[in-house]
C-alpha cells in the first residue's frame, strides 16, 4: 500500500490557500442530497457537524452521553493557543508553528502543522463571536497566559473551564443547526462499527444504550471524531468513558492507525491515593505560570515541605532547563519527575510525588490574584486531597492525559479508506511524538471548523449521493457481525468484572509501557496482554441483558476493545527503537538522560494494518520531511 | 487520617421507567475516607456483580465536576451535603462510621427515570435548541479584539456561562422549575455584546420552550442556588423574568 498525504504544492505558506483553490465547489442545491455521519459532539465533532450543517448537507451526529454537551472535551481547563500575538511578544505564525514541531520532537508533518498555525487566529475570532467568555482584562480586550514549551504568552483561557466554555460555543452551533433541522443527533447512542460497501467507508452500526437496539445508518462519508484512547491505561486523567472503540473497529475494517506509541504523561497530576481510584484528577499545566517544581535535595527526606529550608530543595526544572524553568514541555517535566522519585526524593505517600510550590507567588502577587488565576483548580485539589493549597505545596504526579496516535489521515483528514474522515484527538496528525499545552482545543476546533468544511467535499464530489442505503447486505451483515459479538460477550458468565480485567490491563500498560519502556517491558506486555484477553473472553461476567441500559456491557465492549488494541501499541513502541517525545525508550537516552532520536532510521509515520486477531499488522511508513526547519536535538535548556 | 469506614446505603432501584421502585439496602465495608461517592459506589457495584445481581446504575463521566452527567440525591439533598460540590467530587470523609445514606435520582416530571438512578434529562438540550447560543456561521467572525469588553460584563457573563447542566436546580426544587437552568443562559449572552441582538427572542422562545416540557415555575425558595455545584446565583432567574417581560412573554 502506498500512503499518499496528498500535501499540495508550494511553499508551506502557500499550500492551504492552493489547495483550496483547486476545489470544485457542490452545487449548493446538490449539498443536501449528501448525508454525513459524524460520530462524536466533542470540540471537533460538534464543530464539524455544526459546519456542515450550515453548509447545507444533512448531518447524523451521534455521541454516548446522554447530551451532546458532556463530550470529554468538556473538561479540559488550561486553555487554547492561537497566534495573534496581542500581547506585542513577537508571536506569529511561523513562531507557532516551529514551537509546535519542535514540542512534537520532529515527528509530526509540516504541512500539516503549519496549516494549524494558520487556523489558530480564526478559531478565537470564531469562539468571540459565539460569545464564550473569554478571560479579559481592565481595557476589555482578551487576556492570555503562558503554557510549556512556548517563550511567548499565547494562550486564550476562560478560568480553568476553557474545554468547558469553548465545547458550550460548539454545542450551541450545533443546536442552531439542530433546530433549522440540517443536524440529527443521537446521544446515548454508541457507534458499533464501520460499515464498508466496495471499498468505501459508507455507514456505520450503532447500539442504543438505553434499549440495546441495533441500528445500521447508511451516508456519503463518515467523520470519526472519537477522541483518544488513554484509558487503556485504565487510570488516567480522561473521563471514564472515553474509549478506542470506534477508530478501533475502523482499524478491524482497513484504516491504518498511526503511531499508537505516542502517548503523553501530563506532568501535574494529584497522586493516586488508594486501589479503589476511578481516574485521576490533573491539575491544569497554566499552574506552572506561577507554581514552582521541587523536591528535597537529600534523599529520603521525610520532613514537612515548611520545614526543609530553602538551599535544602532542589528546584529541578529550573536547575536543569534555565531557559524554560517550570515550563518545559509536558515529556520532559514527565520524565524529570520521575527521576527524582527514582532517585528516592519524591515526597508523599510511596514517595511518588513532587511539590508545585505556590508560596513566592503568594506573595510576590497576593492570595487575590491567584485566587483569581487558579481559585476553581485550588478547590479541586482541597476538594479531592483534603489538604489547603493556599497554605502548603500541592503534590503532584505524572499521569496518563492524552494520545498523540490515531488513525492516520492525509492533508485533508481522510484516511487511507476512502470516505473516512478522522478529527480531533481521534487522528495522528499534529502533534507528533508530544503535543503541547493548549494545542489539542485548537487542533479540534481548526479540525471541526476550518479543515473538514473544505476537503470532505473533495471527496463529495467524486460520488454520487444516496448510493448506500441500511437494507443492503453490507449493512444487514455489519449488524449481524455487532449482534454475534455482544451475545459473545453476554454468554461467557464468568465472574469476573469487565472492570476488574481493566485494571489489570491497565497495570501492565504502565509498568511495561507508561513513562519508560525497555525491550524487555515491552516483550513483557506482548506476552502478557494475549493471556489476559484470553482469560477474559473466557471468565468475564456481564449481568443483566443486551436489550436494556445496561453499563457493564457497555463496559465489557470497551475493555474488550482495549485489550486488542494494546497489544499494537506495546508492538508500536517495541518497533520504535528510539525515544522521541513521549516515547521513551531506556535503551535510547542522551549522558544526561533526554530522549535521543534516531533521525536516519526513524523519521517517519508508522501506520500499522490490520491483518486479523493474532496475526502481525503490517507497517507501512510515511517519511517525514522538513523542509522549513531543520531537524535539530531538542533542547530547552 | 480517618481510617476505613461501614456504611448503610438506601438505594433506590427501579429497572425501568414501566415498573414500580423501592429502596434497597446494601452494605459498603471498608470504605476510605479518600474515595470519593462514586467509587464508593463502585465497590458496592463490583460486590453485587460479583452475587450475579445487577449492579445499581447511576452515570458519570468526567469525574471531576465538570461535565454534570452525575447526578444523584444524596440525603434528601441534590449532590449531597457539601455545597458547591457535585456527587463525583464528594469525598467520604464528609461522612462517618456507621452513617446511614439514602441515594434517589433526580424526580422530576421533565426528567422521566431510565433506570435506577438514571433519568433522562434530554428535556434540557431541547431548550437549548430553540435559543442557548448566538446564530453565527462559521467563519463570518471579526477579529477577536474589535469588540472590546467591558472585565466586570465578561466576568459576570463567565459566572452564568459555569452552568454544568447537571439538574440538580430542578430535583432540588419542589415545583421542578427549570429557572436556574434556562436563565443561566440567557444571563451569560446577555451580558455580552455578542448575545444583544437575539435577546428578546431568545429569552422568548427558551422560556416557553421550558414550559412546554413540563418544568414547573419559579417561588423564589432559592433551593436550586443552595444546590447548584457551580454557585449560580438567583439572580440570573431575575434577569431571565426582566428579558422576558421586555420581550413581551
Ligand atoms: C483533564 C483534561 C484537561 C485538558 N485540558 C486541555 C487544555 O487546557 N487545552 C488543550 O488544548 N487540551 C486539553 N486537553 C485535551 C483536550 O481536552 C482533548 O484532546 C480534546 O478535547 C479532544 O476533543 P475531541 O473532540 O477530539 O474528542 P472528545 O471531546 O473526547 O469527544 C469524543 C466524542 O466522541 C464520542 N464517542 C467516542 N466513542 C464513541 C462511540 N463508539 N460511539 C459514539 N460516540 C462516541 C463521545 O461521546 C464524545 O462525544 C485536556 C484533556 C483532559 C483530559
Ligand atoms: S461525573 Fe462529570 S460532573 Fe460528575
Amino acid at each position: 500500500m502506498q500512503l499518499d498525504s496528498k500535501i499540495p504544492s508550494g511553499s508551506l505558506a502557500e499550500k492551504w490557500d492552493t489547495y483550496k483553490n483547486e476545489q470544485k465547489p457542490i452545487n449548493p442545491a446538490n449539498k443536501r442530497k449528501y448525508h454525513v455521519i459524524v460520530v462524536g459532539t466533542g470540540l471537533a465533532g460538534a464543530s464539524a457537524a455544526a459546519s456542515l450543517g450550515e453548509l447545507g448537507f444533512r448531518v447524523s451526529s451521534f455521541c454516548f452521553q446522554d447530551s451532546p454537551r458532556r463530550a470529554h472535551s468538556i473538561a479540559a481547563q488550561g486553555g487554547i493557543n492561537a497566534a495573534k500575538n496581542y500581547r506585542n511578544d513577537g508571536d506569529s505564525v511561523e513562531r507557532l508553528f516551529h514551537d509546535t514541531i519542535k514540542g512534537g520532537d520532529f515527528r509530526s508533518r509540516e504541512a500539516n502543522v503549519h496549516r494549524l498555525a494558520q487556523m489558530s487566529v480564526h478559531i478565537i475570532d470564531q469562539c468571540v463571536a459565539q460569545g464564550v467568555p473569554f478571560a479579559r482584562e481592565y481595557g476589555g480586550l482578551l487576556d492570555n497566559r503562558s503554557f510549556g514549551g512556548s517563550l511567548v504568552s499565547r494562550t486564550f483561557y476562560a478560568r480553568g473551564q476553557t474545554g468547558q466554555q469553548l465545547l458550550l460555543g460548539a454545542y450551541g452551533a450545533l443546536n442552531r443547526q439542530i433546530q433549522a433541522g440540517t443536524v440529527k443527533v443521537y446521544p446515548r447512542t454508541e457507534m458499533q462499527d464501520l460499515v464498508m460497501v466496495d471499498g468505501h467507508a459508507k455507514g456505520i452500526v450503532v447500539r442504543d444504550l438505553v434499549t440495546g437496539e441495533l441500528t445500521a445508518h447508511a451516508a456519503d462519508a463518515v467523520v470519526l471524531a472519537t477522541g483518544g484512547y488513554g484509558p487503556v491505561f485504565y487510570l488516567s486523567t480522561n473521563a471514564i468513558g472515553c474509549n478506542v472503540t470506534a477508530t478501533y473497529k475502523a482499524y478491524k475494517q482497513g484504516a491504518l492507525f498511526a503511531n499508537p506509541c505516542y502517548t503523553q504523561i501530563h506532568p501535574t497530576c494529584i497522586p493516586q491515593h488508594g486501589e479503589h481510584q476511578s481516574k485521576l484528577t490533573l491539575m491544569s499545566e497554566s499552574l506552572r505560570n506561577d507554581g514552582r517544581v521541587w523536591v528535597p535535595k537529600q534523599k529520603g527526606d521525610q520532613r514537612a515541605p515548611e520545614q526543609i529550608a530553602e538551599g535544602e530543595r532542589d528546584y529541578y526544572l529550573e536547575r536543569k532547563y534555565p531557559s524554560y524553568g517550570n515550563l518545559a514541555p509536558r515529556d520532559i517535566a514527565s520524565r524529570a519527575a520521575k527521576q527524582v522519585c527514582d532517585d528516592g526524593r519524591g515526597v508523599g505517600p510511596g514517595g511518588l510525588g513532587v511539590y508545585l510550590d505556590f508560596a513566592e507567588a503568594i506573595k510576590r502577587l497576593g492570595v487575590d490574584v491567584i485566587k483569581a488565576r487558579y481559585g476553581n483548580l485550588f478547590d479541586m485539589y482541597a476538594k479531592i486531597t483534603g489538604e489547603n493549597p493556599y497554605q502548603a505545596p500541592m503534590r503532584i504526579y505524572p499521569a496518563v492525559h492524552y494520545t498523540m496516535g490515531g488513525l492516520w489521515v492525509d492533508y485533508g483528514l481522510m484516511s487511507n479508506v476512502p470516505g473516512l474522515f478522522v478529527l480531533g484527538e481521534a487522528n495522528f496528525s499534529d502533534h507528533g511524538a508530544n503535543r503541547l499545552g493548549a494545542s489539542a482545543l485548537m487542533q479540534g476546533l481548526a479540525d471541526g471548523y476550518f479543515v473538514l468544511p473544505y476537503t470532505i467535499g473533495s471527496y463529495l464530489n467524486g460520488v454520487k449521493p444516496g448510493s448506500a442505503r441500511n437494507d443492503q447486505p453490507a449493512f444487514v451483515h455489519a449488524r449481524e457481525g455487532v449482534a454475534d459479538n455482544l451475545n459473545r460477550l453476554m454468554s461467557v458468565q464468568g465472574k469476573q468484572s469487565p472492570d476488574s480485567f481493566h485494571r489489570k490491563l491497565g497495570k501492565i500498560m504502565w509498568d511495561d509501557c507508561g513513562m519508560a519502556r525497555t525491550e524487555a517491558s515491552l516483550q513483557r506486555a506482548l506476552r502478557d496482554i494475549p493471556v489476559l484477553r484470553e482469560e477474559f473472553w473466557r471468565d468475564v461476567r456481564v449481568t443483566g441483558k443486551q436489550d436494556e441500559f445496561n453499563p457493564v456491557l457497555e463496559k465489557a465492549g470497551r475493555v474488550a476493545d482495549f485489550l486488542e488494541f494494546a497489544e499494537l501499541l506495546c508492538l508500536d513502541a517495541l518497533e520504535r527503537k528510539e525515544s522521541c517525545g513521549g516515547h521513551f525508550r531506556e535503551e535510547f537516552q542522551t549522558d544526561d538522560g533526554e530522549a535521543k532520536r534516531d533521525d536516519a532510521n526513524f523519521c517517519h509515520v508508522s501506520a500499522w494494518e490490520f491483518k486479523g486477531l493474532g496475526q502481525k499488522p503490517v507497517l507501512h511508513k510515511e517519511p517525514l520531511h522538513f523542509e522549513s526547519i531543520a531537524l535539530a536535538t531538542r533542547s530547552y535548556k | 487520617m480517618t481510617s476505613d469506614m461501614n456504611l448503610t446505603l438506601k438505594v433506590w432501584r427501579q429497572s425501568s421507567s414501566k415498573s414500580s421502585g423501592q429502596f434497597v439496602t446494601y452494605h459498603a465495608k471498608a470504605v476510605s475516607p479518600d474515595m470519593s461517592f462514586l467509587e464508593m459506589l463502585d465497590v458496592v457495584n463490583e460486590e453485587l456483580l460479583q452475587k450475579n445481581e445487577a449492579p445499581i446504575a447511576f452515570e458519570s463521566d468526567c469525574r471531576e465536576g465538570i461535565c454534570g452527567a452525575c447526578s444523584l440525591v444524596i440525603n434528601g439533598v441534590a449532590h449531597g451535603p457539601e455545597r458547591g460540590t457535585t456527587a463525583c467530587q464528594l469525598h467520604m470523609r464528609h461522612f462517618k462510621n456507621g452513617d446511614t445514606i439514602t441515594v434517589e435520582p433526580w424526580r422530576a416530571k421533565a426528567f422521566p427515570l431510565i433506570k435506577d438512578l438514571v433519568v433522562d434529562r434530554s428535556a434540557f438540550d431541547r431548550i437549548m435548541h430553540v435559543g442557548g447560543y448566538v446564530s453565527v456561521n462559521t467563519g463570518s467572525a471579526p477579529d477577536g479584539n474589535t469588540l472590546p469588553v467591558p472585565k466586570d460584563d465578561a466576568d459576570w457573563a463567565f459566572d452564568a456561562a459555569a452552568c454544568i447542566g447537571c439538574g440538580a436546580c430542578v430535583a432540588a426544587c419542589k415545583n421542578a422549575s427549570a429557572s436556574l437552568f434556562v436563565g443561566a443562559k440567557i444571563s451569560h449572552l446577555r451580558h455580552l455584546p455578542q448575545g444583544a441582538p437575539e435577546r428578546k427572542r431568545r429569552a422568548k422562545a427558551m422560556v416557553m420552550q421550558m414550559d412546554q416540557e413540563g418544568f414547573g415555575s419559579c417561588t423564589n425558595t432559592l433551593e436550586c442556588e443552595a444546590v447548584c455545584p457551580k454557585g449560580i446565583s438567583t439572580r440570573v432567574i431575575v434577569e431571565m423574568n426582566q428579558e422576558y417581560m421586555c420581550a413581551g412573554g
